[in-house]
């Protein structure tokens, strides 16, 4: 009890309503969680079983709402039940999740695990059903090496199962780029930043003529977006070397990136808000910014966030610099669920090539199914809420010739710390000429 | 049988406050990874934190937001009190209402608070705005925060505080009051020279309790920050209680968190002591 809430006789009597609870669900339970999520009790025979997929990540997140529905109508026997934990990965759904794994209850039967994550999950087999028991070995087949490698443990075990991957691109709003007097139209907009610096120049020209919207939502997304470019060139390693060795002072990829942060916030184009949180989002739907970083599941998260009414406002134009592989997430089985079976039967189902597909089509994600990639419906697919650009001529093509970044098993932590400081030197909070320091002293904290 | 009728408390206190107390004493001298390995540190843990900036970050946040919430707070729940003992109509009602605040759950105090200090959409910003003030950002600039959070606190306990006051009030004999009339004493001077003395005991419990509650913040300056337990981009208002949970549960150095709570422990013990001692001088001296 080290979360002491306020007042001792509050948390006393708290703690007695709580262990009242505890008694009360003891003697009703008695059989395994089955809550029929709306299913007709009347055939009841077999109980269905509920299999609990546990997502996270802002605006429309894994896509999944369309293919559970349809699952759903399809299995009357087994009824998945999407638990949207949190918006952030690393603060939020990763430590908890890593909390319920390793006490050996509490996770659900499906969970989806960003490539933060991937580093310390790989790390642990004991967490994991083994997927080779189930028959999806032969999903091999339907991935690039790397996000397979990816979810496969050192000892062989086959964990995860790829989702999406990253892909690059950004997001603007065209109507305000109308507004600033610059081209709206998606091609010649990417002709406007063949660099980053062009990126800057746009920025202050879009900002000396619009005064209430910022030009970028924050530092930390373009941060990312640069860092994985960057991280391209650099070995395919951000924060720590293939050995889990702290880099972030050595590899030029973060500095870069870092100056690049630097640069943008000094010059006044960012709103100086944190991605994933709820004042981000708020400014999404009201128009506080006019880009944003888009990997190719942003895409979900922009038009989540914005809502319906800003559907033809948004656009998407090639990003600086060229290509990236920012994020992408598995779906693993936790050895804890009672229905391993069953969860793998619904983690097989979500990652296949034609839910990938469909996913891409309504939301964004870039499928990491190679399958799916070649899909003609996916090469030629638009995007209608993004004024119907051609997401798949953007994303698909290059999705085949992403590059794997290597993140150590403590990435999640560290990323933290250092999206803090790349946060704190735009709100104000450390001086730009102390942040890097800082950001390297926290990042050795953060790992330690 | 009288030991079976108390024995619920001691089960209970055995199992959510010894255990967890022995237990976090015993693992504070460890190195203990919660997804790794566990290795005996001695008094490791507690050096390192006393040399820890950010946990002396985390002192200064919690007893500067207990400082700028407990003193307004303790100067309303005392008005509010007195105003509350006179005779009026519907008085249960309102004296009842004062309580409020209190019944309605932290996560939708701090959801309304969140939205009123909101830098770009809020209600504070956009009010202070008429006088011609810059929008603060509530939750990157420090001394703002801690006034954020601080108004959070008191909109939930002044009530609570207020009506133990008015219950103290209450035990006070009217014919002091009367005496003091007869004598020519103002209404204000026998505030000051009857109800405050008097009001001594109750004083201390609410200043106890307001100690503990000030000293271990947690839930409102976690909802401040989207239920992140950092506290702003550079904890700003990072608490004790926040930056145990953050060593804790997302950094899972659970020794580290330990010895932290045991500080922790000790800085309530200080602060107890020290407001025991200054509200004990109370009226008391002359």
């Amino acid at each position: 009890m080290m979360i002491s809430k306020r007042r001792g006789p509050l948390a006393a009597a708290s703690a007695l309503a709580a262990a009242a609870l505890a008694v009360a669900s003891c003697s009703s339970g008695g059989g395994t969680s089955s809550n029929a999520s709306g299913a007709p009790a009347s055939s009841a025979a077999a109980e269905p079983v509920t299999i609990r997929v546990q997502t996270f990540g802002s605006g429309s997140n894994f896509g999944y709402k369309k293919a559970i529905e349809k699952w759903n109508a399809e299995h009357k026997d087994i009824q998945i039940k999407e638990e949207h934990l949190t918006d952030q990965f690393e603060q939020q759904y990763w430590p908890q999740m890593i909390q319920w794994l390793q006490a050996g209850n509490g996770a659900g039967d499906v969970v989806g695990i960003d490539e933060g994550g991937m580093g310390l999950a790989k790390a642990h087999p004991e967490w994991w059903a083994d997927l080779k028991e189930y028959g999806l070995e032969s999903r091999k087949a339907d991935y690039p090496a790397w996000k397979w490698e990816n979810g496969v443990t050192a000892d062989g075990k086959i964990f995860g199962l790829g989702t999406d991957i990253g892909g690059m691109s950004l997001c603007y709003r065209a109507d305000l780029f109308k507004k600033a007097g610059l081209p709206s139209e998606r091609d010649k907009v990417s002709a406007l930043w063949p660099t980053w610096d062009d990126f800057i120049k746009v920025g202050q020209q879009f900002q000396s003529k619009v005064k209430d919207t910022k030009f970028t939502d924050g530092t930390n997304t373009l941060y990312q977006v640069y860092l994985y470019q960057e991280a391209a060139k650099n070995g395919n390693v951000t924060y720590f070397d293939k050995d889990n060795n702290l880099i972030v002072d050595k590899n030029p990829a973060v500095k870069n990136a870092f100056d690049f942060a630097s640069k943008m916030s000094q010059a006044g184009l960012t709103a100086k808000l944190r991605n994933f949180t709820d004042e981000w989002a708020t400014g999404t739907q009201k128009g506080s910014f006019a880009t944003v970083g888009c990997p190719s599941w942003m895409l979900g998260v922009v038009s989540g966030n914005a809502g319906d009414d800003a559907k033809g406002k948004w656009d998407v134009a090639s990003v600086p610099g060229g290509g990236g592989n920012w994020g992408g997430s598995w779906l693993a089985v936790p050895k804890q669920s009672k229905h391993p079976k069953e969860a793998a039967m619904v983690a097989d189902y979500l990652t296949n090539a034609e839910t990938e597909a469909s996913i891409f089509s309504t939301f964004g994600n870039m499928p990491s199914n190679t399958k799916a990639q070649q899909d003609p419906a996916v090469q030629g697919a638009k995007n209608e809420f993004f004024n119907d650009a051609p997401i798949g001529e953007i994303f698909a093509k290059s999705a085949a010739s992403l590059q794997p970044v290597f993140l150590g098993v403590k990435h999640a932590q560290v990323k933290n710390a250092i999206e803090s400081v790349v946060q704190g030197m735009d709100d104000g909070s450390v001086a730009y000429d102390k942040a890097w320091q800082q950001l390297v002293d926290d990042a050795v904290k953060a790992a330690g | 049988m009288p030991y079976v009728l108390v024995s619920p408390y001691f089960l209970l206190f055995a199992a959510f406050g010894l255990f967890p107390l022995v237990f976090t004493l015993y693992y504070s001298l460890y190195d203990y990874d919660l997804a790794g390995t566990t290795e005996w540190a001695g008094l490791g843990n507690y050096a390192e934190l006393l040399t820890d900036e950010d946990f002396w970050n985390a002192v200064v946040n919690t007893v500067g937001m207990f400082f700028l919430a407990t003193v307004p707070q303790m100067l309303l729940a005392l008005m509010l009190a007195n105003a509350l003992n006179k005779r009026f109509r519907f008085r249960l009602a309102i004296r009842m209402s004062v309580l409020l605040p209190l019944v309605t759950s932290v996560v939708a105090v701090a959801v309304v608070f969140t939205q009123l200090y909101a830098r770009d959409w809020g209600l504070v910003n956009w009010v202070l705005g008429w006088f011609g003030v810059d929008p603060t950002n509530w939750r990157a600039e420090r001394v703002p925060s801690w006034i954020a959070i601080a108004t959070m606190v008191d909109w939930r306990w002044t009530g609570y505080n207020a009506i133990i006051f008015l219950a103290g009030m209450q035990t006070i004999p009217r014919d002091l009051y009367e005496a003091a009339a007869i004598d020519g004493a103002s209404r204000r001077r026998q505030f000051w020279q009857i109800t405050l003395p008097m009001l001594r005991p109750t004083m201390i419990f609410v200043v106890l309790n307001s100690t503990i509650g000030g000293l271990t913040l947690f839930s409102e300056p976690t909802t401040f920050y989207n239920g992140n337990v950092d506290g702003g981009s550079q904890g700003q208002f990072q608490t004790v209680a926040m930056f145990i949970v953050k060593q804790g549960f997302r950094e899972f150095d659970y020794g580290y968190a330990a010895a932290a709570a045991w500080l922790l422990f000790l800085l309530i013990l200080i602060g107890a002591l020290v407001n025991f001692l200054f509200v004990r001088r109370i009226g008391g001296s002359k």
